[in-house]
């Protein structure tokens, strides 16, 4: 049964992330479609292959020339755009049918080794990227989300899978449910929040100069963006409070201290410290726009370093990559 | 100290930069000295100002509403006072404090956003005070205990101990632990995870101060508390039991000497010290293989962690082990080289190491005399810990998560309900909000609350 349900998780990993490749092309195609200047083609359907001899017929439409430029949550959505959230979420339901596939394997939680953390924490982030979606029409940051997870994913499936083993002793804990999932969980939002901020920091360019590409048009403001990034990232830091409290709980049981410097501490620290910085620096004059925006691109690679570096090539308690 | 002889020219900058021991370093120690004071400098006085604002009633409402966030107007036909009336009673029932003016109601909310706000920092503060305090009274101290060895919680029964700057021995309450077995489980059938543990357990009997005895099973994740402190299992390995005799079958030493693991399959490393009883002093280096397999180029290497097949090699060197001179030396280190010792087996000597099964005995060369490893038993490093504020820094940072939530999400906000009488009879209901602080939720909230009052108005008008 084991070996069984580990092979279909990691087919199921390789399909989503197919799928993955296609909604990352079709969110590209939408992008450069709000590139092209009103007046032009805006709409175009892929090849639709008729069934019965194979002839293909190209869709055009044309807009009259002083229709505004079609933005996000306004209107029809184009195509290309409707497709790439079709291809997200199927690829998403194979990506989470993958970890439950894993965990349903190694009967426990599919998050304990490097491949594992990837797995869960990539499909937590489009989780939360797919619901965002009842909140606000957030697909502009479709490109950076599922090229964010292809790559992750694509590098957890290749070079860091490792079979199924039992857990160590000292993951043996509820906290490892808690805490792992919170902080992947906290991760997902940074992650959204980071995508908007960046969003930002090319709008407001824009606002101020001019440059930048045309897509940028169709996006809200550099100042609502701010504030949707600024609300994202406080659930986000919320999350990541009660992560560093939980792992300080966990380490009590585990290690007998709830704090000692382990490197992932440190640096799980540091990102707190560096999104508290962020919450402050919105209420403070000057650093408001692109100053903060640039907290929360450097909170967020300090996220994904945490992630990746540490856990990879730094010697600490937390090493429980299983490579 | 390896980096220091790389690198002898970088090394006394770092150092003197305290890079080796940042979190006790001097600019460490500034830093969130610094970042203390600061934050009681901003506690102080936000609290005295939040204490005075709770204590303030709704300020005037403004003379034009216009440009506030939300404005809604409505002209109907109701009674001026009643509607004013419904109004503030709407306002109240949503948690919003009141004040009454001629012709209009103010109203705010969300004071707990504040207090939430000074909770979270006042919470920080709390949770370095205690763990300053807990490091300064608390203290931690290990213990390597071998099956059928007792610890007790006495200063000179421990390996190494780090008391906190305000440590008194008082702070050790009296108890007895007796390591009775030491249970293993390893990994047998998942063939990716052979030979990995998944179930450690420390079996112990306990003894109190009054007497009282139980047993308990301290195990990764589950920590024995007892009298004021918390035991913790560490770790774990082999002991075997060796005996040393002298040519004549005198025995002249035994211990078990606890052997330290260097790998996952527990190839272990012991040392072992025989000063007295035979004709020279006598010093061993012992590699333990608790599963041993002879690999191809003749060196041996153990293949599995648990006891099925174990041996035990020991290079043996005479000479003086230094151990007279008054200089502590550690149980867990021989350094041949550095003391001038002669290899008379194993290393540079021409007699090959020693090689040991369970119950073999073997002749040390040069009719020294003899070793017995007659049973091996298992060891457990025990972590002894007392933090006398850890559940201070606990309280603290659960107002900490408290504090967070509620200083962010709960909105403040003004909220203005105005009623102008018209000549013609009707009366113009206005309502606006001003939001303190972040409140993306503002503008809804006002609608929302114009929405439900005209319902209400109407609903009366009815009756």
């Amino acid at each position: 049964m084991t070996e069984l349900f580990e092979t279909y998780s990691v087919i199921a990993v390789y399909s989503a992330l197919a799928v993955y490749t296609l909604a990352f092309i079709a969110f590209t195609l939408d992008l450069a479609q709000r590139s092209a200047p009103a007046g032009q083609i805006t709409t175009r359907s892929g090849v639709v292959a008729s069934a019965s001899g194979g002839r293909a017929t190209a869709l055009l439409e044309r807009l009259a020339t002083d229709a505004p430029p079609t933005g996000y949550g306004s209107g029809k959505p184009s195509l290309p755009l409707r497709l790439a959230m079709g291809f997200t979420v199927v690829a998403w339901l194979l990506h989470v049918a993958a970890a439950v596939l894993r965990g349903l394997a190694a009967e426990r939680v599919p998050w304990a080794n490097m491949f594992e953390f990837s797995l869960t924490a990539t499909a937590i982030v489009v989780g939360v990227f797919l619901a965002s979606q009842f909140w606000q029409d957030l697909r502009f940051l479709g490109v950076y989300i599922t090229g964010f997870v292809i790559l992750l994913l694509g590098i957890a499936s290749v070079n860091f899978y490792v079979p199924i083993s039992p857990l160590p002793q000292s993951l043996q804990s509820a906290w490892l449910v808690i805490h792992v999932f919170v902080a992947s969980l906290g991760t997902g939002f940074f992650a959204i929040g980071a995508g908007l901020s960046v969003a930002q920091l090319f709008q407001a360019r824009r606002e101020s100069t001019g440059a930048g590409p045309r897509f940028l048009a169709t996006l809200p403001s550099a100042a609502t963006l701010e504030n949707l990034a600024y609300r994202v990232i406080l659930v986000g830091f919320v999350f990541w409070t009660f992560t560093l409290i939980a792992g300080a709980i966990w380490a009590e049981r585990a290690w007998g201290r709830y704090w000692g410097w382990d490197t992932k501490e440190v640096w799980t620290f540091i990102i707190w410290t560096i999104f508290a910085g962020y919450i402050h620096a919105r209420a403070t004059r000057g650093w408001r726009g692109s100053r903060s925006a640039w907290l929360a691109v450097v909170g967020f690679s300090a996220v994904m370093f945490n992630f990746t570096i540490v856990n990879l090539f730094f010697k600490g308690l937390h090493t429980y990559s299983g490579l | 100290m390896q980096f220091k002889s790389d690198n002898p020219d970088l090394y006394p900058i770092l150092d003197s930069l305290q890079v080796f021991n940042t979190y006790s370093s001097v600019w460490f120690s500034a830093i969130y000295l610094l970042l203390f004071i600061s934050l009681i400098g901003c506690i102080i006085p936000r609290t005295r100002h939040h204490l005075a604002a709770l204590r303030t009633r709704p300020p005037r409402t403004p003379a034009r509403l216009e440009r506030l966030t939300g404005f809604t107007s409505i002209t109907a036909t109701a009674d001026a006072a009643t509607a004013l009336d419904t109004g503030a009673a709407l306002l109240k029932r949503q948690g919003y404090r009141i004040e009454r003016f001629d012709g209009s109601v103010s109203a705010e909310r969300g004071y707990l956003r504040e207090t939430g706000n000074l909770v979270f920092h006042t919470a920080l503060v709390g949770v370095l005070v205690a763990v300053g305090f807990g490091g300064g009274f608390g203290f931690s101290g290990q213990r390597v205990v071998v099956e059928g060895q007792k610890f007790v919680n006495v200063l000179g029964d421990y390996d190494s101990f780090n008391p906190g700057r305000f440590f008194s021995t008082d702070a050790l309450t009296p108890y007895r632990l007796e390591l009775d077995s030491f249970d293993v489980t390893y990994e047998t059938e998942n063939k990716n995870a052979i030979g990995l543990p998944t179930y450690f357990s420390a079996n112990v009997d306990t003894t109190d101060a009054d007497g009282n005895t139980d047993t308990a099973s301290i195990k990764v994740n589950s920590p024995l508390s007892i009298g004021n402190s918390e035991v913790y299992l560490l770790g774990n390995g082999y002991a075997p039991v060796l005996t040393v005799r002298d040519p004549e079958g005198k025995v002249v030493w035994t211990d078990e000497v606890p052997f330290l693991p260097q790998d996952a399959q527990l190839t272990s490393v012991g040392i072992i010290k025989v000063p007295d009883g035979l004709a020279e002093q006598v010093g061993m280096i012992g590699l333990f293989y608790p599963t041993v397999k002879t690999l191809e180029s003749g060196a041996l290497a153990s293949t599995f962690p648990d006891l099925n097949d174990p041996m035990l090699t020991l290079r043996v060197y005479t000479g003086d082990l230094g151990l007279d001179a008054g200089i502590p030396r550690s149980v867990y280190a021989l350094d041949p080289a550095g003391l001038g010792l002669t290899a008379i087996a194993g290393g540079d000597a021409d007699v090959e190491s020693l090689q040991l099964g369970i119950g073999d005995t073997v002749e040390i060369p040069g009719g020294l005399g003899t070793i017995e490893m007659s049973e091996v038993k298992r060891f457990a490093s025990f972590d002894v810990h007392h933090d006398p504020s850890q559940l201070w820094v606990l309280g603290f940072a659960i107002l900490i998560l408290g504090g967070l939530l509620t200083g962010l999400f709960v909105p403040r906000r003004r909220v203005w309900i105005k009623v102008k009488q018209q000549d013609d009879g009707q009366v113009v209901l206005e309502y606006a909000g001003l939001a303190r602080g972040e409140d993306p939720g503002l503008e809804n909230a006002v609608t929302d609350i114009a929405a439900k009052h005209s319902q209400q108005l109407g609903l009366k008008l009815n009756s």
